[in-house]
């Protein structure tokens, strides 16, 4: 009799312990998966950070280039370098993909920059000896390519966002993501005229 | 009522559709959807591009299209190289020169891993100074295989191709085999029908010939399958 009910609670406990057990594992598997997808957007990220500063990098020397054959263009070349100290001005942590404040901020500075240099190309429009010149049509080729990488990998970004977001606000894994802190990310948002590459035809 | 309720959402389907042009699925290096080039042409761009990748793995893809349709081109440009997965997934050494023939436009799509080799300057330069200056004369080809040349003459040196070796010497391998059958089946059955043995054979002389030609699996070449990846690189002109 005493035996039958020990065998019994023995039985009931096993069987609490492997679904514990199943439990535990499934909750490890879906935390594992939402990792994954946190470091995929962590690494597209981290390109589009990359091509950002490849363009604030080119600046320099496009304004220098065109400075010298259209120098009384002012206005245009300070808004574009006060656009490009703006960026530069902007503390970029890892954090702010969580931080909706802070990417807005990032990317109303970036877009700021990108409308600057858009006008910078059309106002050198003006000038047929830019067209002519070389060194400022390979960093013209630079500048367009580096705005075409750029609205690639923000779309390779936001892309990795959804998926991880999706997954995140799912029903059995918002509990890990609860628990464990995974926090929903930030997208790019479609400014007007922003994710159109600044494009000038000759 | 229902039928206009029908008729209505055919409408937007096909509206939807139309918002962008196909991606066109590419079976050939080279490929004309305008008609521009004749067959005997593009077959000769085609092996050309073809011994280039058998050489050094990395895939030059060229297409013409007639129009954009509307449709931003450096964001056509870019599906159509991603997902007709042109390159290897390794090195992701993909490169497609599109021509957007009665738009006046055209593109050099580089992938990630040969944007050092051929870098934004470098392939506007070549749209600019190479081609251009033969479409503007309406020389199409001419144009094509100048900037053909070009893409080549800047990535030949960039990757060099590992696997397919193995696979150019199966091909080698595999007529042999079936000529030594072919002879054995025509020594045990030349008593009977002399005339089927031989006549096998020299269908296998002449397939083998014509494998050692140069393009090997050109029997199946069902598209790219490399996976790799663009990131935008790569230089857009017009003329």
């Amino acid at each position: 009799m005493n035996k039958k009910v020990l065998f019994g609670c023995g039985g009931v406990l096993a069987v609490a312990l492997i679904v514990g057990v199943m439990l535990v594992m499934w909750g490890v598997g879906i935390y594992n998966n939402l990792v994954t997808m946190d470091e995929q957007v962590t690494s597209s990220w981290s390109q589009v950070e990359n091509q950002y500063q490849r363009r604030t990098d080119l600046i320099p020397n496009l304004v220098n280039t065109v400075k010298g054959v259209a120098a009384f263009e002012k206005e245009t070349f300070t808004a574009v370098t006060e656009a490009r100290s703006r960026v530069n001005q902007i503390n970029v942590s890892s954090d702010i993909l969580n931080d909706p404040n802070a990417f807005r901020q990032f990317q109303s500075a970036q877009d700021g920059l990108s409308s600057a240099l858009s006008r910078l190309l059309v106002t050198v429009e003006k000038y047929p000896e830019l067209k002519a010149n070389e060194n400022f049509l390979q960093l013209q080729a630079q500048l367009e390519g580096t705005e075409n990488r750029i609205s690639v990998e923000r779309k390779k970004f936001n892309e990795s966002v959804q998926t991880y977001n999706t997954t995140r606000r799912r029903f059995p894994a918002n509990f890990i993501a609860g628990i464990a802190g995974f926090g929903e990310k930030q997208y790019f948002q479609a400014v007007e005229g922003s994710d159109v590459a600044p494009k000038v035809e000759f | 009522m229902k039928k206009s309720i029908y008729i209505v959402v055919l409408f937007l389907i096909s509206g939807f559709l139309l918002a962008q042009p196909r991606i066109p699925n590419l079976k050939n290096y080279a490929t004309d959807l305008t008609g521009t080039l004749n067959s005997s042409e593009l077959n000769q761009i085609n092996q050309e591009l073809t011994r280039f990748d058998e050489a050094t793995s990395t895939q030059i893809v060229l297409l013409m299209i007639p129009s954009l349709e509307g449709y931003p081109l450096e964001m056509l440009s870019h599906e159509i190289a991603e997902k007709n997965k042109i390159g290897t997934k390794e090195n992701s050494n993909g490169i497609l020169f599109l021509v957007v023939k009665n738009d006046r436009k055209m593109r050099i799509e580089v992938g990630y891993g040969l944007e050092g080799a051929l870098p934004d300057a470098l392939a506007s330069s070549i749209l600019r100074n190479d081609v251009a200056q033969h479409f503007k004369k309406d020389q199409y080809l001419g144009g094509i295989i100048a900037g053909l040349n070009s893409i080549v003459s800047a990535v030949k040196g960039e990757y060099k191709q590992e696997k397919k070796k193995r696979k150019d010497n199966d091909g080698g391998g595999f007529p042999f085999i079936y000529i030594i059958i072919i002879i054995i089946i025509s020594f045990f059955s030349r008593g009977k029908r002399g005339g089927l043995g031989t006549l096998l054979l020299l269908g296998a002389l002449s397939g083998g010939r014509s494998r050692g030609g140069g393009s090997f699996g050109g029997g199946g070449f069902g598209g790219f399958s490399g996976g790799g990846s663009f990131g935008g690189g790569g230089s857009s002109g017009s003329w």
